[in-house]
């Protein structure tokens, strides 16, 4: 059914992808870090050639009651419920910034527990639900 | 084999798909613009924003859906000579890098209020990002690549480039930490999106999917009739 020129074809382009599979994923794996938008607490605390001169981002969940916000300052935890770091803001935050949501902070750290932020992004979730059905779920 | 393709077949049933379905596209983007921008309830937390979804989502998966049937095409031609395919993926590709701007732009339109930034580079924009020049660089090598069978050729490289980068843009959101948050659509997995919300979606989906189908159509006629004018490449 199929003529040389068509199998050669296939298989000259089965081969091509192939490799290029294999390419793209080991230099994947090789930028590893790199490909990260930002690193949990516990990223934070295994990782050992920290550079606290280095601008780099933070994320997680903002723990529960743990916002203190202090004249323009604002204090907060960010938590992956294993480690926690504790992060301080001048400024204004985005409108989906709250407890218990999602948070990426970009900034330096002091040390491994304490991060000065210099922007607050907030992330949210996948979830989305009319009002009602949120509050339904509270009262459950 | 691929007697389905085949252009005398085609044609005939062109004019009949496309006049019905513009009957029934004006309506049904009405009914589901009614439906996503006022009947459909605000989020519990992003408020109306949320409306921004409605038609940044369903403009993703079609730049993704486009792309992917693009490459299928492009190494089916490459691989098999189809022309038929060569034109398919022609009037294909425009619709494609439109809906992948669409979807770069209302997301970071989307992003501002949300988020607080307009642009991220993280894994899943940047792979966005690269799927629209995936896409310009496709267009650009057919278009100005006059040797046929070169272009097919670094078409072919180009779409298989692009597939996995494609790969790259579906799963991004769970193999790296990303601000963009993971799938909320899924069709073999749970849907975090609710009734109220996944009906009008469906239809945003409904009306986009029928306008390019449309586009398409009309596309591909054009793209056949420049191809008998020209006369040199029978079909």
């Amino acid at each position: 059914m199929l003529n040389k020129k068509t199998k050669n074809k296939s298989f000259i382009f089965f081969l091509f992808s192939l490799l290029l599979i294999i390419a793209v994923a080991s230099s994947l794996k090789v930028l590893d870090d790199n490909v990260l938008y930002f690193f949990s607490p516990t990223e934070i605390k295994e990782k050992s050639n920290l550079n606290l001169n280095q601008k780099i981002r933070i994320g997680g969940m903002v723990k529960n009651q743990s916002i203190i916000v202090n004249n323009n300052e604002i204090k907060f935890i960010v938590t992956d419920f294993k480690n926690e770091i504790i992060v301080t803001y001048r400024g204004t935050v985005p409108n989906l910034f709250a407890e218990g949501k999602g948070v990426v902070a970009e900034g330096k750290l002091q040390d491994k527990k304490y991060f000065v932020a210099k922007r607050i992004l907030a992330k949210h979730d996948e979830n989305y639900m009319p009002p009602k059905n949120k509050k339904k779920l509270n009262d459950k | 084999m691929f007697n389905f393709l085949n252009i005398g077949n085609f044609f005939v049933l062109l004019n009949k798909v496309s006049k019905s379905i513009k009957i029934i596209f004006v309506p049904v983007i009405i009914i589901s613009l009614v439906f996503a921008l006022y009947l459909s309830p605000k989020d519990y937390i992003q408020g109306d924003t949320v409306r921004i979804m409605y038609v940044h989502v369903p403009s993703s998966w079609i730049a993704l859906g486009c792309f992917s049937s693009i490459s299928f095409l492009i190494i089916l031609n490459f691989i098999f000579k189809i022309k038929n395919a060569l034109i398919i993926f022609k009037s294909l590709a425009p619709i494609g890098l439109s809906f992948c701007l669409i979807s770069i732009v209302t997301g970071s339109i989307w992003g501002q209020p949300t988020w607080g930034t307009f642009w991220a580079w993280d894994a899943r924009l940047t792979s966005m990002l690269v799927l629209l020049f995936f896409y310009l660089l496709i267009i650009f090598s057919y278009k100005f690549i006059k040797d046929q069978n070169f272009s097919s050729k670094i078409c072919a490289v180009i779409s298989v480039f692009g597939l996995i980068n494609l790969f790259i843009v579906k799963y991004s959101v769970d193999f790296w930490s990303t601000l963009h948050q993971p799938a909320s659509v899924n069709i073999f997995g749970e849907t975090s999106v609710h009734k109220s919300m996944l009906l009008p979606l469906s239809f945003m989906l409904l009306g986009f999917l029928l306008y390019c189908a449309l586009i398409f159509l009309m596309k591909y006629r054009t793209e056949i009739i420049r191809m008998k004018k020209k006369g040199l490449k029978r079909l």
